[in-house]
């Protein structure tokens, strides 16, 4: 057996020397890590120098409103009497019903993708999810001005109307002239908009679940839906509760589609998810070119610091979320 | 002969009543033929272990018991695997029942993301209308019978990835028996265990047949020639011997056979 071993090479005994590097890299290793280290803080300063530009441009209102100008329903430049509530709920109203739609929507893409379509099917049909992501925002807005809000006032908001237009509340809720532009119309395209992301997380973390432990429920006995629903899901539910805020993020924060089908007027009379409102991002974009410097301006800036404050707290809300679902789950470690 | 049946089966053991037979079965991974006309009768109350080298074949062959194939599109199976005379490959039968009727335990620990006490109700929930009293007497029944309960007991609400290895493999073999399989399906249980851990499933393997038809995939020699009333020697896909265990590892019928667990090859 040994005779098979080849005789090794000179090489191999003539080092006595200790062991040493041919090239010297400490130079290269120190500015490496300083790059590393100043684009991390960086985006860190980043973060920080806009909150500040903020808080400045906004502090006349601050100072001028206060807290109140969160709760104050009114919006008239020529008074200069600002209130932010309007545009607030209206962009938490447009986000919310965009995540309702969205979400199920998602969860049944991609659970179709990862568990049930047939391989061929697979690549078409997540490429075109991806691709809903491509379109630019403001074709979102003018499909949905031109388009989808004249068929929504049309064929949804009419028969509604006449069928519930009578009894007391729900009559309220569908009120308003069928135009087909306001706060349900915006959910929709926002939920259009934020289903490609939402549904390419869930598919991707479903698709890294262990198949062991996939196989360990359908050898049990579950089908497929009890296997997604009670193991795939748990298993992956910080990674889907990622993608929701990310889609939640992008729904709080999407201009133009909702400049176009919101409707834009300041108002907060109507119950109906038909009538007309405003969101702060459309708020912003309608109103910052032309508003005067002093309070409208600052206003506005207050308005924007207010969009980043309640993204801020989703995050927040979300991460506690996830402490909350993991303590349910009883893991301790 | 290649498939010699139970007719090779040893004189002090009684005759067994076949639980599941194999007839003619052949698997395919797309193009790869993995199981090359395979015919074999389980018998009844009995372990029966599937040794041979990687690649061989056992889990392949163990996972068309279950259907567990099924799962992944270029996988298929033709020939007969009657489980008390029904053919299951070509059966209407809903494919979660057949599942439930045959437990399954893995190479690798798969806790579900959830309590102790939940991964073993999972189950025993899919087809069984059980709650309160009942359910909680079920899951200590399967934990005392896979000889966890007594580490557990004080901490069912707890994750069962809290658990060590050893532990999490046996909460995975007693949410198989929680479900009270016909027959339950071990593919190389013990793999990832230190041999304290080993030793205690193993036990409870023997333990195991007297309620249920244990069929195990295992590497380990040893641990087939331990626990195992039956053994099926398989390579390259092929069924080479199959008899009961004390003739395997005494005197094989085959050339090949005797090798492989003298551990001159393999």
């Amino acid at each position: 057996m040994e005779a098979n071993i080849s005789p090794a090479p000179p090489s191999v005994f003539a080092g006595g020397a200790p062991r040493r590097r041919l090239i010297s890299n400490a130079l290269a290793d120190s500015c490496f890590a300083l790059l590393a280290r100043g684009s991390a803080f960086l985006t860190f300063a980043l973060l920080l120098c806009i909150m500040g530009a903020l808080v400045l441009g906004a502090w006349p209102a601050i100072e001028h409103f206060g807290l109140g100008f969160l709760t104050h329903n009114a919006w008239d430049p020529v008074r200069e009497d600002f209130g932010g509530l309007v545009m607030i709920v209206g962009t938490l109203m447009t986000s919310v019903i965009a995540l309702v739609i969205a979400v199920p929507i998602s969860f049944g893409i991609a659970l179709f993708l990862t568990e049930l379509s047939p391989i061929w099917l697979k690549r078409p049909l997540g490429t075109a999810v991806e691709l809903l992501a491509a379109v630019p925002s403001i074709v979102y807005g003018m499909w949905g001005l031109m388009t989808f809000g004249p068929v929504l006032g049309r064929y949804v908001q009419q028969p509604m109307q006449s069928l519930l237009g009578d009894l007391p509340v729900f009559g309220a809720l569908v009120s308003g002239p069928p135009v087909g532009i306001g706060i349900l119309s915006a959910g929709i395209i926002l939920s259009i908009m934020i289903i490609p992301f939402i549904a390419s997380v869930m598919r991707d973390v479903f698709e890294v679940t262990p198949p062991l432990l996939k196989e360990s429920a359908y050898g049990l006995g579950a089908t497929t839906w009890e296997v997604v629903w009670k193991v795939v899901l748990p298993y992956t539910k910080s990674g889907v509760l990622g993608g929701v805020m990310l889609g939640l993020g992008r729904a709080l924060g999407e201009t133009m589609a909702v400049t176009f089908v919101i409707g834009n007027v300041s108002q907060l009379n109507s119950l109906s998810f038909f009538e007309a409102a405003n969101s702060i991002t459309s708020a912003l974009a309608n109103e910052f070119a032309e508003a005067a410097p002093g309070l409208h301006q600052a206003s506005l800036m207050y308005l924007g610091l207010t969009l980043f404050l309640i993204t801020f707290t989703v995050l927040i809300i979300s991460r506690l979320l996830l402490l909350r679902l993991q303590k349910y789950e009883g893991s301790g470690t | 002969m290649k498939t010699s049946a139970l007719s090779g089966a040893n004189a002090n053991t009684s005759t067994p009543v076949a639980k599941m037979s194999v007839r003619a079965l052949n698997f395919y991974y797309g193009k790869f033929h993995a199981l090359k006309n395979i015919s074999l009768d389980i018998p009844e109350h009995c372990v029966t272990a599937f040794i041979g080298p990687s690649g061989c074949g056992k889990s392949t062959l163990l996972r068309t018991f279950n259907r567990m194939f099924e799962l992944y599109p270029d996988q298929r199976a033709e020939g007969e695997i009657l489980l008390d005379g029904e053919n299951l490959l070509t059966s209407k039968q809903d494919v979660a029942l057949i599942r439930a009727r045959i437990g399954m335990v893995f190479q690798k620990p798969t806790p579900f993301p959830m309590s102790i006490f939940d991964n073993i109700a999972f189950g025993v929930k899919l087809f069984e209308p059980l709650s309160g009293i009942d359910l909680e007497e079920r899951v200590e029944w399967a934990l005392k019978r896979a000889a966890l309960w007594d580490e557990v007991k004080d901490k069912l609400a707890q994750s069962g990835a809290s658990l060590s290895g050893g532990q999490q493999q046996r909460l995975c073999i007693a949410r198989g028996i929680a479900i009270r399989p016909e027959i339950l399906l071990l593919d190389e249980p013990c793999s990832a265990l230190d041999p304290i851990s080993t030793a205690r499933v193993e036990e409870l393997i023997s333990e195991l047949k007297k309620e249920y038809t244990v069929v195990i995939v295992t590497h380990n020699m040893q641990q087939a020639a331990r626990c195992s009333d039956y053994t099926a020697y398989m390579y390259l896909g092929d069924l080479m011997e199959f008899g009961a265990t004390e003739q395997m590892f005494l005197k094989p019928s085959r050339r090949e056979t005797e090798d492989y667990i003298t551990g001159r090859f393999g």
